[in-house]
C-alpha cells in the first residue's frame, strides 16, 4: 500500500452497493486519473456506514467529509474541487454535518451517531474488509496474539464469562458458559461454528460485520477455538449473501497466507483451520441442530435437544456455536478487559446490540447502541423520527420469534430482560418501526406467512399449527372472523408454544401473542365492527365519496379501473361498493379530497 | 506468524497509511495551500515532495492535506504545520528542497526553521 495524503472511503455495503457504490469507486478512479492524482488519493472500498437510506456515502478522510446520495456525476466535482483544491464540497455533504459556512461537524457529533457505540461495528467503514493489513493496522490479531502466547486456555474462558457477554444470535445464552461446557466435554475432535444464516426478515447485521470487517471474525472464532480445545471451524452463511461469502473467503485467504490460521500460530502450537460452508437459505437451518445437520451434508432438520451441541454437535463431536456478532465482541473484551466491557450496559445485559432498523422511520439503516438505551432514543434520536409527520404506533423486535413494543412502552430500556417481560425479545436484531397506517392484525398475518413457509414439517404442531394460526388470522381480516375466533386463535398459539420441537415453532406464535396483548382491540374491531382501524385491511374498507365536497369533475369516474364510479358532471358521483376492487385510485386522483376510505 | 513482535512490526509498516482514518488528535497536520494561485506557484511539487519524504521515513503520526487560498498569494506556495500543543507554522514561498527539510527539522525534530516563515518573510 502506497502512502497517500488523502482516503476516499466508499461504501460497498449491501445498501450502498444496490445505490450504485461500484460505479461512484469507478468515477473516483477515473477522475483522479485524469487529474494525475491518483498516487496521491487512495480510494478504499468499505462495509456498510450504517447510514444506509443516505447511500451511496462517500467519507473523504483527513478531513473526516461525508457525502452522502452521491451521484456518479457528482464525482469530477469532489475531485475537482476537495482533493484537488481542499474545498470541500458543501452541497453533498450530509446536511447534518454542516454546521454553517466554514464549519462541518465531526460525525461522532451527529445525532445519528452521537448515542452509538461501537464495538461489534468498530472497523465497519473504517476499513479496507479485502485488506489483511489494514485490520492488522487497526489493531487486527493482537487478541489471537495476546491469547495464544499469554493466556491458558481457562483464563481465556474465565475472562469471556467475566466481561457478561451474551449471545447475540437470540437466546441471550451466557456465551462464557456455553465455552465453558464445550471445554468441559471430553472428545478427541471438537469443533467452532459461527451461525450466518440471519434469515429473519429485513434484518442485515451479521451479513454487515461479514462484508465490512471479516477478519475480526476469524481471530475470534481462533480465539474460541483455542480456549474450547478444538481445532476445526465452520462458518455457515447463506449462498445469496454473495459479497459476504466473497469477503470471508479473501479473509481467510490472506489469514492462511500471514500464517494467522494454520498450524502452529504464533509458534504456540495450536492449530486452526476455518471452513465456509453454505447455505440454501432456509430459516429453520439457523437452528442450532438443524445447522449442524445441514453442515454435516443432510437435510436442515432440527432435532430434539438435549444433548446440546457443547456434548454432541457437529458430527457427533463437541461444538461450540455462536452468532456472528457474539463473535464480534470476542477481540475487544480480549484486548480491552472484561472491565471494561461490564462498565456497558445494564446490569444483566452488557455491552451493545446492533440492530437493523427499517419500515416507517427517516435514518433506516445500522446502528450499534449500549444496552440500556430506550426505544424512544433509537426511534427519535438515532433514527430521526416518523416521516411524513405520522405517529409512532409500536416496533416489532425479534422477528418472526418477536414481538412488538407499543408506543407506550416507548421509554423501555432495550436489554433481554426487558424485551421478554412486555413480551418482545431481543432476537438476532431487526427493528421494524410501524405508523398509525400499519395494521396489527395484518402485521401478524405477515410474520406467520413468513413460518408457515418457513416451517420445515418435522413435526405436526408447528407444520399443521401454524396454518390454522395463519387460516384464523385471514379470516379475521377478511372480515368473516368471530369473536371466538379471537379466543381459538390465542389457545392454539399457548398449544404450538408446548408442543412444537424447534424454536421455529415454539416462537412462531408470538407475533400474534404480542399484537393480542397490546391491539386487542384492534383485533375486536376487526371482527365485531367489521371495520379495519388502519385502513388496510382491503376486504374491511370501503371507498366513498362525500357528496358535500364532491363538484362533479368526473375525473374519479375515467380513472377507475372497473367503471364502478357513476354520476352526472357537475353533481356529486357515488362508487357502486359492489363492483369497486379497492384499488384506490379514485382517491388519489380527486383533486378537492372529496373521496376517503372507511 | 511467529510472534507479537513480528505482528507489531507488520502494524507499524501500515499504521502510517491508514492514520490519517483515525480522529485523533495527537497527529502532526500539514497543510498546503492549493488554491488556483498556489498551484501556479509550484505547490504541487511540495506537496509531492512531503509526501515522499514522509513515506521515506516512514513518519506515521502526520498527515499531509491541501486547503484553498491562505490569502497572501504572493508568498505561495505555502506550507502550515499544525503540531498538537504548539503554535501554527507558517512557511512560504516553498520548493521541493525546502519541502524535504521541513519534514526533517520540523516534523521529525519539532524545530521551526526560522528562515522559512512568513515572519521571516515579511519583515524582508
Ligand atoms: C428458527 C430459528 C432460527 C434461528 N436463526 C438464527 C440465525 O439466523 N442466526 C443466529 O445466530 N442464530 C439463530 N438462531 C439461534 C440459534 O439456534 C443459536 O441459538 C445461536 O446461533 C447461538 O449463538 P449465540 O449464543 O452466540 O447467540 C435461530 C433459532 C431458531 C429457533
Ligand atoms: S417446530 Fe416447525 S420448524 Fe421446528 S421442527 Fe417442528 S415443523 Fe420443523
Ligand atoms: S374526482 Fe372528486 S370531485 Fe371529481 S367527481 Fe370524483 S369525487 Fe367528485
Ligand atoms: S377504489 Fe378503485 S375500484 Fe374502487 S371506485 Fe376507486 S378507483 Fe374504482
Ligand atoms: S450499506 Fe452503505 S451505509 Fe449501509
Amino acid at each position: 500500500m502506497e502512502l497517500a495524503r488523502g482516503h476516499v472511503l466508499v461504501c460497498g455495503g449491501t445498501g450502498c452497493t444496490s445505490s450504485g457504490s461500484a460505479k461512484i469507486i469507478e468515477e473516483f478512479e477515473n477522475c483522479l486519473k485524469d487529474k494525475g492524482l491518483e498516487n496521491e488519493i487512495k480510494v478504499v472500498q468499505t462495509g456498510c456506514f450504517g447510514l444506509c437510506a443516505l447511500g451511496p456515502i462517500v467519507i473523504v478522510y483527513p478531513e473526516g467529509a461525508f457525502y452522502s446520495m452521491v451521484k456518479p456525476e457528482d464525482v469530477s466535482e469532489i475531485v475537482e474541487e476537495h482533493l484537488l483544491k481542499g474545498r470541500i464540497v458543501k452541497r453533498l455533504l450530509y446536511q447534518e454535518t454542516v454546521v454553517d459556512e466554514d464549519n462541518v461537524k465531526s460525525l461522532n457529533e451527529v445525532d445519528f451517531y452521537k448515542k452509538q457505540q461501537r464495538i461489534a461495528l468498530v472497523n465497519c467503514g473504517v476499513i479496507n474488509p479485502e485488506s489483511i493489513d489494514e485490520y492488522i493496522a487497526f489493531g487486527g490479531y493482537t487478541a489471537l496474539g495476546k491469547v495464544l502466547t499469554e493466556m491458558k486456555p481457562q483464563e481465556v474462558i474465565d475472562e469471556i464469562k467475566e466481561s457478561g457477554l451474551r449471545g447475540r444470535g437470540g437466546g441471550g445464552f451466557p456465551t462464557g458458559l456455553k465455552w465453558q461446557f464445550t471445554a468441559n466435554s471430553q472428545g478427541d475432535k471438537k469443533y467452532v461454528a459461527c451461525n450466518a444464516d440471519e434469515g429473519d426478515p429485513g434484518a442485515f447485521m451479521d451479513r454487515s460485520i461479514l462484508e465490512g470487517d471479516p477478519h475480526s471474525l476469524i481471530e475470534a472464532m481462533a480465539i474460541a477455538a483455542y480456549a474450547v480445545g478444538a481445532d476445526q471451524g465452520y462458518v455457515y452463511i447463506r449462498a445469496e449473501y454473495p459479497i459476504a461469502v466473497n469477503r470471508l473467503r479473501i479473509a481467510i485467504d490472506q489469514a492462511k497466507e500471514y500464517g494467522l490460521l494454520g498450524e502452529n500460530i504464533f509458534e504456540s502450537g495450536f492449530n486452526f483451520d476455518l471452513d465456509i460452508r453454505l447455505g440454501a437459505g432456509a430459516f429453520v437451518c439457523g437452528e442450532e441442530t438443524a445447522l449442524m445437520t445441514s453442515i454435516e451434508g443432510h437435510r436442515g432438520e432440527p432435532r430434539p435437544r438435549p444433548p446440546f451441541p457443547a456434548v454432541k454437535g457437529l458430527f457427533g463431536k463437541p461444538t461450540l456455536l455462536n452468532n456472528v456478532e457474539t463473535y464480534a465482541n470476542i477481540t475487544a473484551i480480549i484486548n480491552n478487559g472484561a472491565e471494561w466491557f461490564k462498565q456497558i450496559g445494564t446490569e444483566k445485559s452488557k455491552g451493545t446490540k446492533v440492530f437493523a432498523v427499517g419500515g416507517k422511520i427517516k435514518n433506516t439503516g445500522l446502528v450499534e447502541i449500549p444496552m440500556g438505551t430506550t426505544l424512544r432514543e433509537i426511534v427519535y434520536e438515532i433514527g430521526g423520527g416518523i416521516p411524513n409527520g405520522k405517529k409512532f404506533k409500536a416496533a416489532q423486535t425479534g422477528g418472526p420469534s418477536g414481538g412488538c413494543i407499543p408506543a407506550d412502552l416507548i421509554d423501555t430500556p432495550i436489554d433481554y430482560d426487558s424485551l421478554i417481560s412486555i413480551g418482545s425479545m431481543m432476537g438476532s436484531g431487526g427493528l421494524i418501526v410501524m405508523d398509525e397506517d400499519t395494521c396489527m392484525v395484518d402485521i401478524a398475518k405477515f410474520f406467520l406467512e413468513f413460518t408457515v413457509d418457513e416451517s420445515c414439517g418435522k413435526c405436526a404442531p408447528c407444520r399443521i399449527g401454524t396454518k390454522r394460526l395463519l387460516e384464523i388470522l385471514e379470516k379475521i381480516t377478511s372480515g368473516k372472523g368471530t369473536l371466538e375466533d379471537i379466543d381459538k386463535l390465542e389457545e392454539l398459539c399457548y398449544s404450538i408454544k408446548n408442543a412444537a420441537l424447534c424454536g421455529l415453532g415454539q416462537t412462531a406464535p408470538n407475533p400474534i401473542l404480542s399484537t393480542l396483548r397490546y391491539f386487542r382491540d384492534e383485533y375486536i374491531a376487526h371482527v365485531v365492527d367489521k371495520k379495519c382501524p388502519a385502513g388496510v385491511c382491503k376486504a374491511l374498507l370501503s371507498y366513498v365519496i362525500d357528496p358535500d365536497k364532491c363538484k362533479g369533475c368526473s375525473l374519479c369516474a375515467k380513472k377507475c379501473p372497473v367503471g364502478a364510479i357513476e354520476g352526472v358532471v357537475k353533481n356529486p358521483f357515488t362508487i357502486d361498493t359492489n363492483k369497486c376492487i379497492k384499488c384506490g385510485v379514485c382517491m388519489e386522483s380527486c383533486k378537492f379530497g372529496a373521496i376517503s376510505k372507511k | 506468524m511467529k510472534s507479537l513482535a513480528e505482528l507489531e512490526q507488520l502494524r507499524n509498516k501500515t499504521l502510517a497509511r491508514v492514520n490519517l482514518r483515525k480522529e485523533d488528535d495527537s497527529n502532526i497536520r500539514v497543510v498546503v495551500g492549493m488554491a488556483t494561485c498556489g498551484i501556479a506557484a509550484g505547490a504541487r511539487p511540495v506537496m509531492k515532495a512531503l509526501m515522499d519524504e514522509i513515506e521515506k521515513r516512514n513518519i506515521s503520526n502526520c498527515f499531509v492535506t491541501q486547503t484553498g487560498c491562505i490569502g497572501v498569494c504572493r508568498l505561495e506556495p505555502i506550507v502550515e504545520v499544525y503540531i498538537p500543543g504548539s503554535e501554527k507554522i507558517t512557511y512560504v514561498k516553498m520548493d521541493a528542497e525546502k519541502a524535504v527539510k521541513i519534514v526533517n527539522e520540523t516534523i521529525v525534530n519539532g524545530k521551526v526553521i526560522n528562515e522559512y516563515t512568513i515572519g521571516a518573510a515579511e519583515n524582508n
